[in-house]
Formats: C-alpha cells, structure tokens, sequence
C-alpha cells in the first residue's frame, strides 16, 4: 500500500521548479538543523586562540582537547556508569514490559483489565512527583549515591508494558496452542515462541529506553552526589560550570556526550527511524 | 538473569505444591499471576506509594531536619500567595504556548514536504533527526555558547557582520524565555517531524486518487483529505509537545546554571521552582505541593486530549 502511494505522489507532483525550491529549503533547513552538531564539533578541534573564529572547519585542527578533556578519566567514567545504566535498564524493560505486556495480551483471567488499568494509569503520574518519595526512600535504604538509586525507577514501564502488549495481541493463539501442545511450559512459550515474533517491537522498545536513559538529567543529578557516580549528561554539566569560558573545553565534553548516540544512530538509522514510527502510532 | 532463574523456579514450586488437579485454565492463571508478582510489587512500591507519599507530604511541614507535621493546605496557601509561584507559573505557560504551535506548525510542513522528496530522501531525514538523538544537557551548551556576547558568540558575531546591533540574548529578561525555547523546539523537532511522516504514510492511498479523480488541487487535497485523517497524530503530538514544555528543565537548568531560573527568574520553569525548594532549601513538603499543581495541569491536558479524541 505505501509504494502505490510514493508512486501516486511522485506522480502528482512532476512539477519541476516547485520541486526544486521544495528540495532545496528542505536541504537548507536540515543543515540548519545539524548547524549546532557541526560548531560543536569544529569548535572541539581548535586550540583556545581560535576559538573566536568563525570558520566551520578549523584552520589547525588538533586533538589536543579531547586529549585533556579525557585524560584525568572522568570522562571515561561518566561514560562507563551511563552505559551501564542504560544497558541495565534496557534489559530489563525488554524483559518485564514484555513479560507483562504478554500475560495481559494473552491470558484470560479475573483482575487482568484491573492489572491494566492500573499499569497504565501511572504514565498520568509525571516523574517530578515521584522524585522527592523516591529520594526519601533512597535515602532511608541507602540508594542514595548508587547504581541501583540511579536505575530502580526505570526498571519498568507502563509506556513500554502498552506498547508490548499491543505487539502481543497479533500474534496468532495457533502458534501458542501448538507450543503447549508440544508439552512446552509457559515461559518457555513467552521466551521461545512470542517473543521472536514482536522483534521489531523489542527493538523499538530498547532504542527508546537507552535512549531515554542515556539523556537523563533529573534524577541522576538529584541522586548522584560524588563525582565517581555521576551519568555523563550530570557530569557534562558540573564539568561545564566549572571550566566556565573556555568553551573549546565544553565543546568537547558535549561533543564526547553526544557521539556514542550519533554512532548508534549511523548504524542502526533504519531500526532507528521505524522504531520511533511503530512507538508512536501504537504507543 | 537472576530475576528469570527466580521467576520460573517460583512458578515450578507453585505449580508442584498445587499437584496435577489443577485444569489448564486454572495452571495458566497461577503462571500468569506468577509473571506479574514482581511486576506488581515494582508498581506497588515505585508508583503508587510514592504517589501517595507526594500527596500526603504536599499537607506536611517537613524539611528533612524536623518530624513532619500536618499543616493542612497551608503549602498550597502558601505558593498560590507566592509571587514567585505566578511567576513561575507565566513562564511555564509562555514556553507551553509559544512552544508547541511553532514546533508543531514547523514539524507538519517539514514533513508534508519531506514525505514527498526521493532525491536524498534519506540523508535529509537524517539531518532533521540527528538532534534529537543528542543529549539536551550538552547540546545546552552549545546553544548558550551561540548566545553569547561579541566574540564569542556566533549569533552576535554574525548580527555584527550583517550590521545590526548585538543582543543580549539570555542576558536579558525578555530575550532570555525566548532564546531557550529556540533550544527546546530544535531538540523536539525531529520526533514531531518522525511521527507526522509516519501519519501521512498511514493514510490509504485511495483517498487520494479519489480527490484527483474529483479534479482537487493540492490545497484542497490538504485540507478536505489530510489534514482531517491526520487528526489521531495531530492530537498525539500536541498532547506530547506540551507535557514537553511544561515540563521543560534540561535546557533552562544548564543555560542558566550562574543563576538557575534567571536573570530575575525570568526563565524559570515550574520543574525547576520545585527542583530548587526541594533540593537547595529542603522544603520537601512546600516542594510536593508544587509537584501536585503540576500533576493537576498534566492530568488537565492529558483529559482534554481523551475528550477531543472522544468527539471525532
């Protein structure tokens, strides 16, 4: 269906100079776009002299400020704690979303619309009103300043239970029926047989929970308070305040912040885009 | 790993210790409770108690250092006499009202557009997307930077070279709510631009060669054909791009981070307000009150968005 309709609109619009202008807008307005990106990278590749110097690509580009700016390896540490975070966290939303996304979708039995209505009904409760419970808690068990204290919020979703759910209930009841015919119990049912049918939402839920988390600013800045524990987006900041003017300084750490993301973006665009698309129309 | 080692050895016991006399309907309810257990708990104890515990605190004096006592509605008493409060409360109002038509408006004719080009098709969706990949805190900083007076600042350099005067930009308390809000559009705008395209696509093919077969132009095409269909999406990103704004902090925190919120708490949004009472001035219960007007605002666009959908 979506091919018969780029040929129909290739079709209805063969007028050539409003194409033209059309394309080059778009094209002008898309560089805009990646202006930032662009400075901040070029501004990383020059010494502190050139800094005042417009020019997008530098005269004498040099490493050097990265080689600073990762040399005392808190940068490296930041990065390793962000990473760790959001690969932990991604886990296990793709674990218990799914799981539970399942068991509503495809079980029958008293209380499941409850179980939803209650799940779904915490996506009204905005994170600003979770935070300070959640930083009294942490701090009478002794979260405050952890791995744990920075992750246990985001260890489930009801965004990404729905989104799963939706994904769950195409699939055929034949194929589950065959499994537990096969004497199968049923989480190997849920694990073996469902969860490789709903890949393309498994991916759309990770790419936007790692995503989600390793942008995070709020609440690892409320929890983390030592500088060993700080996410990079936390410690981008602190790092920023404290080199105040010299801003080829900034450029780089904000340009360290940024290119774990742009690499995952250049090799999985595809999945990328779709993903957004399919977490957004269902979610 | 563990949690799935644990999950299903507790399912193995349940369903040994209740024996084979179970139906299969019946051993599938035990499974499926078994899979939620931790789930419920997870939302029992992450979610809903906290929830209350914001409500309940928002009645408290407590600040950390004292018991806490019942003080009624004190608090709200309190921030609704605040003139920091009303303050607070315009300018997250200005960031929702400026914000979400601008990126909304920009986001659809980026779109509508860009769903019609194949020459690059790729490369220029790329271009539109990348920002909002980047981490908002860094990318503050590049902003601010951009905003910062002759000669460092891009924007004032190249108002210079075109002849016009420098502006203050985020030094000013006009300019400063503005100038942020130009960062937070740029770093939402890609999503809008994803999610519209996705809309378009969605829209049967069908439509369209029917309003051609009519003779429609393409305005007409637009706004009988799909700008209509496209309502579902519409609604979705307006309700998305506002919670967005009103709870907009990443940006204004780190562009302004000499004076969080300012100059003279021009900028300064709801979520920072409570950011600072809770965690500078540890007013936890004056900070949980503020935390439940910006619950009420949400759950206020949030119903309203249930209501139009419902009257299509």
């Amino acid at each position: 269906m979506s091919t018969q309709t780029n040929e129909l609109r290739l079709n209805r619009s063969r007028i050539r100079p409003g194409r033209i202008i059309a394309w080059t807008l778009l094209f002008i307005g898309g560089l805009l776009m990646v202006t930032p990106l662009l400075y901040m990278f070029s501004t990383s590749l020059k010494s502190a002299g050139q800094v005042y110097d417009l020019r997008l690509i530098p005269l004498e580009p040099t490493f050097n400020n990265y080689i600073k700016v990762l040399s005392d390896g808190r940068f490296m540490r930041w990065f390793f704690n962000s990473a760790l975070v959001a690969v932990t966290v991604t886990l296990s939303n793709v674990f218990f979303d799914s799981l539970v996304g399942y068991t509503l979708a495809k079980f029958d039995f008293r209380g499941r619309n409850l179980v939803f209505i209650a799940i779904l009904s915490t996506l009204m409760i905005p994170t600003e009103m979770l935070v300070i419970p959640w930083y009294l808690m942490s701090s009478k068990l002794g979260w405050l300043d952890s791995y744990w204290g920075i992750m246990f919020p985001g260890m489930m979703t009801a965004f990404g239970t729905f989104l799963m759910k939706q994904f769950f209930e195409g699939v055929p009841d034949d194929f589950l029926e065959a499994a537990r015919v096969d004497g199968l119990n049923e989480f190997t049912i849920w694990w073996k047989v469902a969860m490789p049918l709903v890949t393309p939402a498994i991916s759309a839920l990770a790419i936007f929970t790692f995503l989600g988390n390793w942008t995070a600013f709020f609440w690892p800045l409320i929890v983390t308070t030592s500088r060993e524990l700080y996410t990079l987006p936390v410690g981008l900041s602190s790092f920023a305040v404290e080199q105040s003017i010299q801003w080829e300084m900034i450029m780089t750490g904000a340009a360290l912040a940024t290119i774990p993301t742009l690499l995952v973006f250049l090799f999985f665009q595809r999945y990328i885009v779709r993903g957004v698309m399919l977490a957004g129309l269902k979610g | 790993m563990a949690t799935t080692a644990q999950t299903s050895s507790q399912g193995a016991t349940r369903k040994g210790r209740t024996g084979f006399k179970l139906s299969l309907h019946g051993r599938k309810v035990v499974w499926a409770w078994t899979f939620l257990a931790l789930p419920i708990v997870f939302y029992c104890w992450i979610r809903f108690y906290p929830t209350l515990s914001a409500f309940w605190m928002s009645l408290t004096d407590w600040d950390l250092l004292r018991p806490a006592n019942f003080v009624g509605l004190a608090n709200y008493q309190k921030l609704f006499a605040d003139p920091l409060f009303w303050k607070v409360f315009g300018n997250t109002f200005l960031y929702l009202i400026i914000g979400t038509p601008i990126s909304l408006v920009l986001s659809f004719v980026i779109a509508y557009y860009l769903d019609r080009v194949r020459f690059m098709h790729g490369l220029i969706r790329a271009l539109y997307f990348l920002p909002f990949l980047t981490t908002a805190a860094a990318l503050a900083w590049v902003w601010r930077w951009f905003y910062q007076p002759i000669p460092i600042g891009v924007f004032n350099d190249i108002l210079a070279m075109l002849g016009f005067p420098a502006q203050p930009f985020l030094r000013s308390t006009t300019q400063a709510l503005p100038s942020i809000l130009v960062t937070g559009i740029w770093a939402g705008l890609g999503f809008q631009i994803i999610i519209f395209m996705a809309g378009l696509r969605a829209i049967p093919s069908t439509y369209y060669e029917a309003a051609r077969v009519d003779g429609l132009g393409d305005w007409a095409i637009l706004t009988k054909i799909t700008l209509p269909l496209l309502k579902p999406t519409t609604v979705f990103l307006v309700v998305f791009s506002s919670i967005g704004f009103l709870r907009i902090f990443d940006q204004v925190y780190n562009m302004t981070t000499n004076d969080p919120g300012g100059p003279l708490n021009s900028t300064k949004p709801l979520v920072l307000m409570i950011y600072q009472t809770a965690f500078s001035s540890f007013q936890m219960g004056y900070a949980a009150a503020q935390t439940v007007v910006l619950f009420t605002i949400l759950l206020a666009v949030s119903l309203l968005q249930l209501w139009v959908m419902r009257k299509r």
